[in-house]
């Protein structure tokens, strides 16, 4: 099992992972790896739910602040010192993100697709704004975390490897999803919801229930951030872009996929952050992202898994044809090809 | 509080929303004819804005003048875009799609304001801009005025343009059902490239007097953005007359709300009565019950 090919490969990754850290020694640099795994793993939870449905989501951000901000409250409220303890909460920030998850999806998926696109942009500007103006939230001053005492030349690789973890339990869950029952009932509600719910497929139910699945990364993902940035305010960790760029990062590798949204996470969450460390000058890195998104989404609408897929499904193709025999039946697709 | 002050928020809440209104009206056309959700309508709106801007800085022109040429370039802007970007999107994940393409036309575009006009917040201005006149006893600002009055103007165009041409008929056939409207030998995409660009041509009166009533840079278009949106599933995505009357209302109680409670929570009263109104309705004021999602 473990030495198949494709498994192989996983392995391969992961241990790459690991050593990433030993590679990169400039903290600048650690963070950004820091954060492409948060955002990766964000990314993959996404898909699981928004890719697997159909159902776009563009307010999950509203669990990464609920996440943010319970790690900051429970911490501070606890007195939780500023060591590695703090990481028991991460698990915590998914969970409440979860229980935030469960009413908003009652409501937001009463809806259908289109609705809901714009529906969970609503609730995430109610979430925003009540962080902003509520008494607990600290307001636009944000929260300051327990300080951790650690050297800033080590100091992300705890959170590095916190966030790992984080990535590979959304990777496994997404898999285990894809190959479930379950996942396979959110593919036919994608594929057409009215005839899921004439098969005897509860719509609604695995509907909340892949919403709420998916929040729990989420808010791991803002509680770690919350954590590592020792300060949250209301505009970063419930921030409109997070939204965005977490679907264009999943379009961008391939919507629906599982390794897509991992690509396309790793890919452009580095590419970016790198970029806004790199350049000043945040109009021209605007222009930039913008027309490269356009691009990719115009030559390849189904995201870079797809094509590169596409692409050597064809070549082999090519290469049989051109070996077998000239036959007097050629099929169709293969005609298109060549 | 006292009842004056409530009436200044009713008033001031109808001018305003009427302007609100137009702009969504825009919006809505264009998602009920492409099935494409224009999250790019906030930021043209403050590309009309800069364009009026520039025109009065520059040239010395007057905002209201200056729509004889904001409007017509914003109509081809829309058109370009159109022609360049929507023909390729299909398939079931359009809508999805289209999201992330004009969110990423957007983002060009906001780059590109910002290296031109900076970050600095600006404001359009003109001899009425910060002037009241009284009537009844209540005092109107010229700018509300001016643009509820050109808000109506615009929107009986658009009325007169849908309900008494034949052009008009086809649009509305096209928002009523595509494949049918193709079938009747309307031709869907020309009818597409035309709403496009009405409704991104639309944005230049609603940028005009939004810059004249508020200080704006570029990044105001997510705010802007985020209440557009919320109007047009209020009225029901789609419908016309429902992102009037949804524009009107929500303004004018984000107003009331800003009277009665507090400025802070006025913003947030707008979102919270979408979550309400869609918990009982969930096609909206005006929207149709989708009877199946293909």
């Amino acid at each position: 099992m473990l030495l198949q090919k494709k498994n192989l490969l996983w392995v391969v990754a992961l241990v790459i992972a690991l050593f990433v850290p030993q590679m990169i020694t400039n903290p600048a640099y650690r963070q950004i790896a820091v954060i492409t795994l948060i955002f990766t793993a964000c990314t993959t939870s996404w898909n699981m739910f928004s890719g697997y449905s159909g159902y776009v989501a563009l307010g999950s951000a509203a669990f990464y602040g609920t996440g943010a901000y319970t790690m900051a409250l429970v911490a501070n409220h606890m007195h939780v010192p500023g060591n590695g303890d703090m990481f028991w909460l991460v698990p915590l920030g998914g969970l409440a993100a979860v229980l935030v998850a469960i009413p908003v999806g009652l409501v937001a998926l009463r809806v259908r697709r289109h609705t809901f696109v714009v529906i969970t942009i609503a609730i995430f500007f109610v979430f925003q704004l009540s962080a902003i103006n509520a008494n607990f939230t600290g307001g636009t001053g944000g929260l300051t975390l327990p300080y951790v005492p650690w050297q800033i030349q080590n100091y992300h690789l705890p959170f590095y490897y916190v966030a790992l973890v984080v990535l590979v339990f959304a990777i496994l869950l997404s898999a285990g999803v894809r190959r479930s029952r379950f996942g396979l009932q959110l593919l036919a509600i994608r594929d057409d919801e009215d005839r899921a719910l004439g098969l005897g497929v509860k719509v609604f139910q695995v509907k909340l229930t892949g919403f709420a699945m998916s929040a729990f990364t989420f808010g791991m993902g803002g509680a770690l951030y919350a954590m590592m940035q020792g300060q949250i305010y209301p505009q970063f960790v419930f921030d409109p872009m997070f939204d965005i760029t977490i679907a264009l990062m999943a379009f961008f590798g391939g919507f629906g996929t599982l390794l897509g949204p991992i690509i396309g996470g790793l890919v452009l969450e580095s590419a970016q952050q790198y970029l806004t460390v790199t350049y000043s000058n945040g109009s021209l890195y605007l222009i930039l992202f913008g027309v490269l998104f356009l691009l990719v989404i115009l030559f390849m609408p189904q995201g870079i898994v797809v094509f590169v897929r596409d692409r050597m499904a064809q070549r082999q193709d090519r290469l049989e044809s051109a070996t077998k025999p000239a036959s007097t039946e050629t099929p169709v697709a293969q005609g298109v090809h060549s | 509080m006292n009842s004056s002050a409530l009436i200044h928020a009713v008033i001031d809440g109808v001018l305003t929303g009427s302007v609100y209104a137009l702009m969504a009206t825009g919006l809505t056309l264009i998602f009920g004819v492409m099935d494409i959700i224009n999250v790019a309508q906030g930021i043209f709106v403050i590309l009309g804005a800069y364009l009026s801007y520039a025109l009065s800085v520059h040239w010395g022109i007057d905002p209201f003048v200056g729509l004889a040429i904001t409007i017509p370039t914003l109509f081809f802007v829309g058109i370009a875009v159109e022609k360049a970007f929507f023909g390729r999107l299909k398939g079931p994940e359009k809508t999805a799609m289209s999201i992330l393409v004009t969110y990423a036309i957007s983002l060009v575009i906001e780059g590109t304001l910002n290296m031109v006009f900076t970050v600095n917040y600006v404001q359009i201005q003109a001899w009425y801009v910060n002037k009241s006149f009284r009537l009844f006893g209540v005092w109107f600002p010229y700018i509300y005025v001016f643009g509820f009055i050109m808000a109506a103007i615009m929107l009986s165009g658009l009325y007169i343009l849908l309900y008494r041409t034949r052009f008009g008929a086809s649009i509305r056939a096209s928002l009523a059902d595509q494949t049918a409207a193709a079938l009747v030998g309307i031709d869907v995409r020309r009818v597409s490239t035309i709403c496009f660009g009405i409704g991104i041509a639309l944005t230049a009166p609603g940028g005009m007097i939004f810059g004249a009533t508020n200080t704006f840079n570029a990044s105001t278009s997510y705010d802007l953005i985020s209440r557009l949106l919320t109007i047009i599933v209020l009225g029901g995505m789609g419908s016309l007359g429902g992102a009037l009357l949804a524009g009107i209302l929500m303004v004018t109680l984000e107003d009331l709300v800003g009277v009665i409670w507090s400025p802070v929570w006025s913003t947030l009263s707008f979102f919270l009565v979408l979550v309400i109104v869609l918990s009982v309705r969930p096609q909206g004021l005006f929207g149709k019950q989708s009877a199946r999602v293909a």
